[in-house]
C-alpha cells in the first residue's frame, strides 16, 4: 500500500511562525509554532529579525512534519503564507539581512508619506492603494536612506523581499515574490502584473533589488530535502483562498487583531471610490489574475484585549460576551476605536477613539455590547463600501479567525449585515489556504471543485433584528464616527 | 479521666489549624520560598512540629516543596481555589479547533454542554458537515437525564442531587426509574463516557464524555449525536465514535491544563 501524501503550508504571522500538515480532506494533522521578538526601539517603530524567523520556520517545518509521524517525502508539496508588506533587505552575497525588517505596523515612514502626497493619485490608479505608512515602498525607500545601501541597492547587491520572498530564498535559493505580496508594495501595477518604473521613480527604490514576481501557486523550486515550494500568498489572500471564495462577490472577512474583509472581484481590478483597497487575490500558475477588494480596520479584536489590558474590565477575551450578556443592549453608548486614526472605509490618520452616547444609566455591561457592536458595524462599513464599489450585493458573510468562538459577536454581525454570518469548519483558513494552493500547483488536488468540496458550514448565525431597530443603530453608530475626525491636529 | 480526644468547645480554636494559618500567610507574603528552620524562627516553633504542619498542607496540596532546595512555596491548589468557576464563553473558545476536529472526523454535529439550574446548556454547536439545513442550538437546553451529556455532567458533579422524579419519558426508551438511572451514572462513571440510545428523541444516539480543567474537576462534556444507523447499526454501538469523542475530550482536557 503507499503511504499517504499530505500538504504542509507555513504561516509566518506578525507574533508566531506555524507549520500546519493537512490531509486530503483538509482536516489538520499537526501544528506547531513558535514565536519571535517584537522590537520597540522607539514609539511607532516596529521590527523583526528576519534571522530569527527564518530559523523558527525551519525549526516549525521540522517539528510539524515529525508531529504528525511521517517522512519528507510524504509531503507532497508545501506551501508559504505570510505577515504581508513586512520589509526585509539582504545581501545578495552572504543571504544575511543588512537591516532590521521593518513590520507593517511600524509608523516611523509616516513623514515620508506625507510628502508623496503629490503622487497619490498615481499610487491609487497604478498600484491600487491609498499613501500610508502600512505598505512595503516608503519602508524601503526609508530603510535605503538610514543604512546608506542605496548604491549597493542599485548594484544589486542588496535585496528587498517580503517575508515571502525571504523564505522562498532561505527554502530554495531563488529571488521571487509572489504576486499577491507584490500587490502591496506600492511597487507594482495592479493592471500588467509588473513592477512600474514611474511607482520606482516617485518612491525612489531601485529596480535591481527586487525580486521577480512569479503566480501564487507554482513550483517555484524544492527544499534542502526535496520538498516541492509550490505557493505563497499574503495571509489575507489566503484566508480567501482556504475559504474557497472562488466565484466573484464571494466575501470573506478574518477576525483577529484588526479585521479584513476581502472580495473575490473576478478577472479585473476594480478602482475602489469608497476607500477600499484594490489587491491581487490570486494567479494559479498560468492563468489569469483573480482580484479583490479589500476592506482593512485596524482595531476589532484588539479593541477586547483592550477591554482586558487596559482597563481589566474581563480577565479573559472570552469573558467579553459573558459581561456582554448581562444586558439586554447598548444602553445607548457607542465606541468607535479609532486607536491609530480609522483605516477602511474612512483613512482618517486624524481621528481618534471615543465612547460616545454615556449616561448615569451605562454599565461595563454596555459598555461590553459596545465594544463587540463596534466590530459589527466597522464591518458593515466596509460590506456597504464593498456593494457599491462592486456593484454587488453580500449575500452571506463567511467570517473566520479568533472572534468567530464569540456567539453574541456573529449574532450581532448577522443583525447589522442583514445576511447569514457563515463560520466554516476549518478555523485555520489561512494555513488552509496556502495549503490548497501548494496543492493545487502540484496535482495534489486536481481543481477548485475538489477543494470547495472540503469547505463545510460549521455554524450559521440569521439576522433577527427588525429593519427600523438596524437603521437607528446605523444612525447612532455613524453619529459616534462623526465624533472621533478630526481630532489630532497636524503637526507642522 | 478517660483519654480521649478533646473536642473544642463553643468560642474555642483548633491550635494545628492556626498554625497552618500562619504558614500560608507566611509563605504569601513575600515571592520567597522559606526552609523549615526559617518557618520555625519566624513562628517561635520546633522544626518537628512544624514538619507535621508542612507534610499534612503538601498532602492537600495548599503548599508545595521545591525539589532543588527543600524550601516551600504556596501550591497551585491553593491558587485555584478562589477561581473555580470555568467561563463557558471560555471553554467554547478553548475547545473550538477540537469540536471542529470531531465534527470533521466523525461526520456527525458535534454539542458541548454544562450544567445550568438542572439542565444541559449548550454553549457549542458545530454542524454535521454535509452541509444540508442545520439551526445553531446554543443556548438552548437538554434534559439531563435523556442525553449523553447530561448523563456525563451527573455523573461528575460533585453537588449532584439526581432529577426531582416524575423523570420525562421522552421516548419509551428513557431512563424513568431513579434506580435505572442512577445505576447508569455508575456505568458512566466507570468507563468514562456516556451513550443515549434513542432516550431522547427516535431514531438519534448520542455519544459524550467529560473535559476536565486542570484539577480534574468536570467543566464540561462533548459528544455528538447523529442516526442511530449511522453510530449505532444493528443497535450496536460503533466502537470508533466514542474514540473519536473520547480522543476529543481528552485533547481539551490537556489544553485546559495547560
Amino acid at each position: 500500500m503507499p503511504r499517504p501524501h499530505y500538504v504542509a503550508a507555513i504561516d509566518q504571522g506578525t507574533t508566531s511562525s506555524r507549520c500546519i500538515v493537512f490531509d486530503q480532506a483538509g482536516h489538520i494533522i499537526s501544528v506547531a509554532q513558535r514565536e519571535h521578538r517584537q522590537i520597540f526601539p522607539r514609539p511607532g517603530w516596529v521590527e523583526h529579525d528576519a534571522d530569527e524567523i527564518w530559523q523558527a520556520v525551519r525549526g516549525v517545518l521540522e517539528e510539524a512534519v515529525s508531529g504528525a509521524g511521517i517522512e519528507d517525502a510524504q509531503i507532497a508539496a508545501l506551501g508559504i503564507t505570510n505577515q504581508r508588506e513586512t520589509t526585509v533587505l539582504w545581501e545578495r552575497a552572504t543571504g544575511r539581512p543588512v537591516c532590521p525588517a521593518v513590520v507593517w505596523q511600524d509608523t516611523r515612514t509616516d513623514a515620508l508619506t506625507r510628502a508623496l502626497a503629490e503622487h497619490e493619485g498615481l499610487f491609487k490608479e497604478r498600484a491600487g492603494l491609498p499613501l500610508a505608512t502600512y505598505f512595503s515602498g516608503p519602508k524601503i525607500r526609508w530603510l535605503l536612506d538610514a543604512y546608506g545601501l542605496r548604491e549597493r541597492a542599485e548594484r544589486g547587491e542588496v535585496l528587498f523581499g517580503t517575508m515571502d520572498s525571504w523564505l522562498l530564498w532561505n527554502l530554495t535559493g531563488r529571488h521571487l515574490t509572489d504576486v499577491t505580496n507584490a500587490s502591496r508594495t506600492m511597487l507594482m501595477n495592479i493592471h500588467t502584473l509588473a513592477w512600474d518604473d514611474e511607482l520606482l521613480a516617485a518612491l525612489g527604490v531601485p529596480r535591481a533589488m527586487l525580486p521577480e514576481i512569479r503566480p501564487s501557486a507554482e513550483v517555484y523550486g524544492h527544499t534542502a530535502a526535496g520538498v516541492p515550494v509550490a505557493a505563497a500568498l499574503g495571509d489575507q489572500q489566503a484566508a480567501l483562498f482556504g475559504q474557497t471564495c472562488f466565484a466573484p462577490g464571494e466575501v470573506k472577512s478574518t477576525y483577529g487583531s484588526g479585521s479584513f474583509l476581502l472580495m473575490n472581484t473576478g478577472q479585473e481590478p476594480v478602482v475602489s471610490k469608497h476607500g477600499l483597497l484594490t489587491t491581487v487575490g490570486y494567479r494559479i500558475g498560468d492563468g489569469p489574475a483573480t482580484y479583490a477588494l479589500e476592506g482593512a480596520i485596524a482595531v476589532t479584536g484588539s479593541l477586547v484585549q483592550w477591554l482586558r489590558d487596559n482597563l481589566g474590565l474581563i480577565s479573559s477575551a472570552a469573558e467579553i460576551e459573558t459581561l456582554a450578556r448581562t444586558v439586554d443592549d447598548n444602553g445607548g453608548c457607542y465606541f468607535v476605536p479609532a486607536f491609530s486614526g480609522l483605516f477602511a472605509p474612512h483613512w482618517r490618520a486624524d481621528a481618534r477613539g471615543v465612547i460616545a452616547g454615556l449616561t448615569g444609566f451605562v454599565n461595563k455591561g454596555h459598555i461590553a455590547r459596545a465594544v463587540l457592536e463596534a466590530t459589527a458595524w466597522q464591518t458593515r462599513e466596509v460590506v456597504d463600501a464593498m456593494n457599491a464599489d462592486s456593484g454587488l450585493d453580500l449575500t452571506t458573510l463567511r467570517a473566520d479567525g479568533g472572534m468567530t468562538a464569540d456567539n453574541l459577536l456573529m449574532q450581532t454581525l448577522a443583525d447589522v449585515l442583514a445576511v447569514p454570518v457563515i463560520r466554516p469548519m476549518v478555523a485555520e483558513t489561512t494555513a488552509l489556504g496556502a495549503a490548497y494552493a501548494a496543492g493545487l500547483a502540484t496535482g495534489y488536488w486536481p481543481d477548485l471543485d475538489s477543494l470547495r468540496a472540503n469547505w463545510h458550514k460549521a455554524a450559521e448565525w440569521r439576522p433577527a433584528i427588525d429593519e427600523s431597530t438596524r437603521e437607528r443603530e446605523y444612525r447612532n453608530w455613524k453619529k459616534a464616527v462623526a465624533r472621533t475626525l478630526g481630532w489630532v491636529e497636524q503637526e507642522g | 479521666m478517660p483519654n480521649c480526644a478533646r473536642v473544642p468547645g463553643v468560642g474555642e480554636t483548633i491550635q494545628s489549624v492556626e498554625r497552618a494559618a500562619a504558614i500560608l500567610r507566611l509563605l504569601a507574603s513575600g515571592h520567597r520560598q522559606l526552609g523549615v528552620a526559617e518557618l520555625a524562627r519566624a513562628m517561635g516553633l520546633p522544626k518537628g512540629t512544624l514538619h507535621g504542619i508542612l507534610r499534612t498542607l503538601v498532602h492537600v496540596g495548599f503548599v508545595e516543596q521545591d525539589q532543588a532546595t527543600g524550601k516551600y512555596r504556596l501550591g497551585a491548589t491553593l491558587l485555584h481555589l478562589g477561581s473555580s468557576y470555568l467561563d463557558v464563553n471560555e471553554l467554547r473558545t478553548r475547545s473550538i479547533n477540537w469540536a471542529d476536529a470531531l465534527a470533521g472526523r466523525s461526520r456527525e454535529s458535534a454539542w458541548i454542554g454544562t450544567l445550568h439550574e438542572g439542565h444541559v446548556l449548550v454553549i457549542h454547536h458545530v454542524f454535521r458537515p454535509d452541509d444540508s439545513m442545520q439551526t445553531l442550538q446554543v443556548g438552548t437546553y437538554l434534559p439531563t437525564h435523556a442525553s449523553a451529556l447530561g448523563k456525563v455532567l451527573l455523573a461528575h458533579d460533585p453537588y449532584a442531587e439526581p432529577p426531582a422524579p416524575p423523570l420525562h419519558p421522552h421516548t419509551k426508551r428513557t431512563l424513568v426509574e431513579p434506580a435505572a438511572l442512577e445505576a447508569e451514572l455508575d456505568r458512566v462513571r466507570a468507563r468514562g463516557w456516556a451513550a443515549e440510545m434513542e432516550e431522547l428523541t427516535e431514531g438519534e444516539v448520542a455519544i459524550a464524555a467529560p473535559i476536565k480543567d486542570r484539577r480534574g474537576i468536570v467543566v464540561g462534556a462533548i459528544g455528538i449525536r447523529g442516526a442511530v444507523e449511522r453510530l449505532a447499526p444493528g443497535e450496536t454501538l460503533n466502537m470508533e465514535f466514542v474514540s473519536y469523542v473520547r480522543d476529543a475530550a481528552r485533547a481539551i482536557t490537556r489544553d485546559l491544563a495547560r
